[in-house]
């Protein structure tokens, strides 16, 4: 009986060792959910069915944060992936722990030619080291646009979406005339509110050129136009033209949008497809984030996340993760994920390629190169290059936390920003702390 | 009062060791984690640390949004506490007397003990939702009386309903099991006495009760401090504006959500002393009161 137990399990172990030696497996964790974290399943799908070498095992982890966060556990305990999808706000994080491996590094080691001079320069600078090297490869990309209703629009006789935040007071003026109740779904997001509208308008977030240049960075924004802009959403608001639409308060800007309620929300063009999806009842357009007047417009930065090579798995593991990269940075690839997805493509040969395919002229794909115009509207200079501040989850929370108590008559919108910043600089404060000594690479 | 004693030591210390361990494995381990945490400055992804000394504690306890979350978590504690433990007294008292359908009652009022509270959160969501929930009839009434996402003081409302709902269930077991351990020959003789219901439930049932009552209010209030992040991540997310960011849950976006393992450490320090504390306060003061028959 014994012998014939140890017979059967040196039998399991040969075949596992067989199997094993068959293909070279690698783990990779992503936060994308939903039908968006189908698409990425499908990636893998595809990969492992393009070559026989490699597997792809990937597992999806139910939002950024809970990847970021599931990944620092499992890596304190040697359990982490090869390949994790990590959010902006991670970056600086990431970057300054050094548990990586640096894709150019990657797969300059591993003798893979990927042409990066090929990436867009406002994709490229946000996953750059200050050298220019990729540190982390570009993957799923987006920028904010705004959704307007066309037959509203029509109705209060907007011939032309406004590119001005003059034009929009306009437009909603005309619109609640029109007999519009709600104008403009809003719900606070730093991302647009914050960070892309500064770039737009090529003003400060953060010093140090929005903390690329070093650790010591104070946060600026209470002192730039973003402040004049958020009392202006809070005018919205108060005249009557602007309603706050959040998930908590029981609709999100998003369904309020697709169901008629409102005209306009802002949002990430990735949203594009689920807005498709959704079929709403009437005909819809997207318009470029709109900048004041007398400003010169300039690029805004790619959000969205990236992929990182994490630290300490074996070069087998890296070649595979290697393979899988570079079967992602293939043109067909990237059609796949543009098409069936509603984000970007991040090379210029990807969107050379659907252009001359005339992609963007058709629906349901029609006009979603606006967000590439907009991520290419001026080459990026030092302060639309992107933010890389530490805490930056907790500063965004910050600033929510603040303007929404603002936006609820607890303190003037000034006050409220003020704040932000003060306690946002407490939080890049303790991070310099902790990375005492460290600059990013 | 007789008493079994082990004859030799070591069998004492190897049926104790299972225990033991996974005490240690789980709770004295981390703590002590914790507190060399809470005086160091961690970087999440690991790689070193620098100690700091008393700072962590220090920028916590002058922040006053801390202030503000441990002021929200002893009214959470206090309010949720009394009126779990008032309402499930109430039930046990009519499960008691066996009004018609106590049976069904029985089982129908533990159940939602075995509610996961993220569930609890939800439902409790949609109830009080402004705009589509059972409460937006408010609203209909008069427009914007009702609105938990944007005053404060509704949004810890909410929660402390959640809370306390959750916890009816429990409370009331122990309650129904205290009342019927109650001989019936002292409530009868009462009654021959011609004590009415309501006075043998303040003369008689209530003060035999106090034992129970004073290990339910030990438990819900440790646990409102300790158990209650499920319903606020589903129900409020801690806001609006902090309104409803109790100590467990400031520790968790801290810490997981924005990457301060340190701070959260030292905020789960000062938890941890704060609970104890208060156990402590219960059992050496409180419990004088107690009458164990």
């Amino acid at each position: 009986m014994k012998t014939k137990f140890a017979t059967a399990a040196l039998a399991v172990l040969a075949t596992a060792g067989a199997a094993s030696a068959e293909k070279t497996k690698f783990e990779y964790w992503y936060g994308l959910t939903g039908d968006l974290g189908k698409v990425v399943l499908e990636t893998c799908n595809r990969f492992n069915a393009s070559q026989d070498q490699y597997e792809a095992v990937c597992v999806g982890q139910d939002g950024y944060e809970k990847a970021v966060q599931n990944t620092i556990a499992a890596f304190r305990a040697k359990q982490h992936p090869t390949l994790l999808q990590s959010f902006d706000a991670g970056t600086a994080d990431l970057m300054l722990s050094g548990q990586f491996y640096p894709v150019h590094q990657m797969m300059k080691d591993f003798d893979i030619t990927i042409d990066w001079a090929n990436y867009f320069p406002g994709i490229a600078n946000y996953y750059s080291s200050s050298k220019g090297d990729f540190v982390s490869m570009p993957f799923n990309s987006s920028t904010p646009v705004y959704y307007f209703n066309k037959e509203q629009f029509e109705k209060a006789g907007i011939t032309e979406a406004p590119l001005t935040w003059e034009g929009m007071e306009a437009a909603f003026k005309a619109l609640k005339a029109s007999g519009q109740e709600c104008a403009y779904a809003y719900a606070p997001d730093s991302w647009i509110d914050l960070e892309q509208f500064s770039m737009a308008h090529n003003v400060p977030v953060a010093s140090n050129n929005n903390g690329y240049d070093g650790l010591d960075s104070e946060l600026l924004f209470n002192t730039t136009a973003h402040v004049k802009h958020m009392e202006d959403v809070q005018r919205y608001i108060a005249d009557g033209y602007a309603q706050v639409r959040t998930p908590q308060s029981g609709k999100s800007a998003r369904d309020s949008f697709v169901e008629g309620e409102c005209s306009v929300f802002f949002s990430s063009i990735a949203d594009h497809n689920t807005v498709h999806k959704l079929k709403p009842a009437f005909a819809w357009d997207v318009q470029m984030i709109p900048v004041y007047e007398g400003t010169e417009r300039h690029n805004t930065v790619v959000g969205g996340a990236s992929l990182w090579v994490l630290a300490g798995k074996s070069d087998d593991e890296y070649k595979a993760a290697a393979a899988y990269l570079a079967f992602l940075a293939t043109p067909e690839s990237e059609e796949f994920w543009v098409s069936n997805t509603g984000y970007i493509p991040v090379t210029k040969a990807g969107y050379q390629a659907l252009l001359d395919k005339g992609f963007y002229n058709a629906e349901p794909y029609k006009n979603r190169d606006l967000a590439l115009k907009s991520l290419t509207f001026t080459e990026p200079g030092p302060l639309t290059r992107g933010i890389r501040l530490g805490s930056f989850i907790q500063i965004r929370a910050e600033w929510k936390a603040e303007v929404e108590a603002a936006l609820a008559g607890q303190k003037t919108m000034k006050e409220a920003l003020d704040t932000a910043v003060a306690r946002g600089n407490d939080h890049l404060k303790r991070f310099a702390q902790t990375y005492q000594g460290k600059s990013f690479p | 009062m007789r008493r079994a004693y082990f004859k030799t030591s070591w069998i004492a210390a190897l049926l104790l060791a299972p225990q033991l361990l996974i005490i240690f494995v789980f709770f004295y381990w981390p703590s002590a984690q914790a507190v060399y945490w809470a005086f160091t400055l961690e970087q999440p992804w690991g790689g070193g640390n620098t100690w700091v000394g008393f700072d962590n504690f220090r920028n916590i306890l002058a922040d006053p949004y801390y202030w503000s979350s441990v002021r929200v978590s002893v009214i959470y504690a206090i309010a949720a506490t009394a009126l779990a433990m008032g309402m499930s007294l109430i039930l046990a008292m009519f499960v008691d007397r066996q009004l018609a359908g106590y049976k069904a009652y029985r089982v129908a009022l533990i159940w939602p003990y075995a509610i996961a509270a993220p569930a609890v959160g939800l439902a409790f969501r949609f109830i009080f939702n402004p705009n589509a929930g059972i409460f937006s009839y408010v609203n209909t009434v008069i427009p914007g009386l009702w609105d938990p996402t944007q005053i404060g003081w509704q949004a810890l409302v909410t929660i402390i309903l959640a809370g306390a709902w959750k916890h009816v269930a429990y409370s009331f077991i122990f309650f129904l099991a205290a009342l019927q351990s109650i001989p019936r020959s002292l409530t009868e003789a009462a009654a021959m006495d011609g004590a009415r219901p309501l006075r043998r439930m303040i003369d008689l049932q209530l003060p035999l009760l106090t034992p129970t009552v004073f290990f339910l209010f030990v438990i819900n209030i440790t646990d409102s401090f300790t158990d209650s992040f499920g319903i606020v991540d589903t129900l409020t997310g801690g806001g609006p504006f902090h309104a409803t960011d109790l100590m467990v849950y400031k520790i968790y976006s801290d810490g997981f959500r924005g990457f301060d393992y340190s701070g959260a450490a030292a905020q789960s320090i000062i938890l941890m002393v704060l609970v104890m504390a208060l156990t402590f306060v219960q059992f050496r003061y409180v419990e004088r009161r107690v009458h164990y028959t």
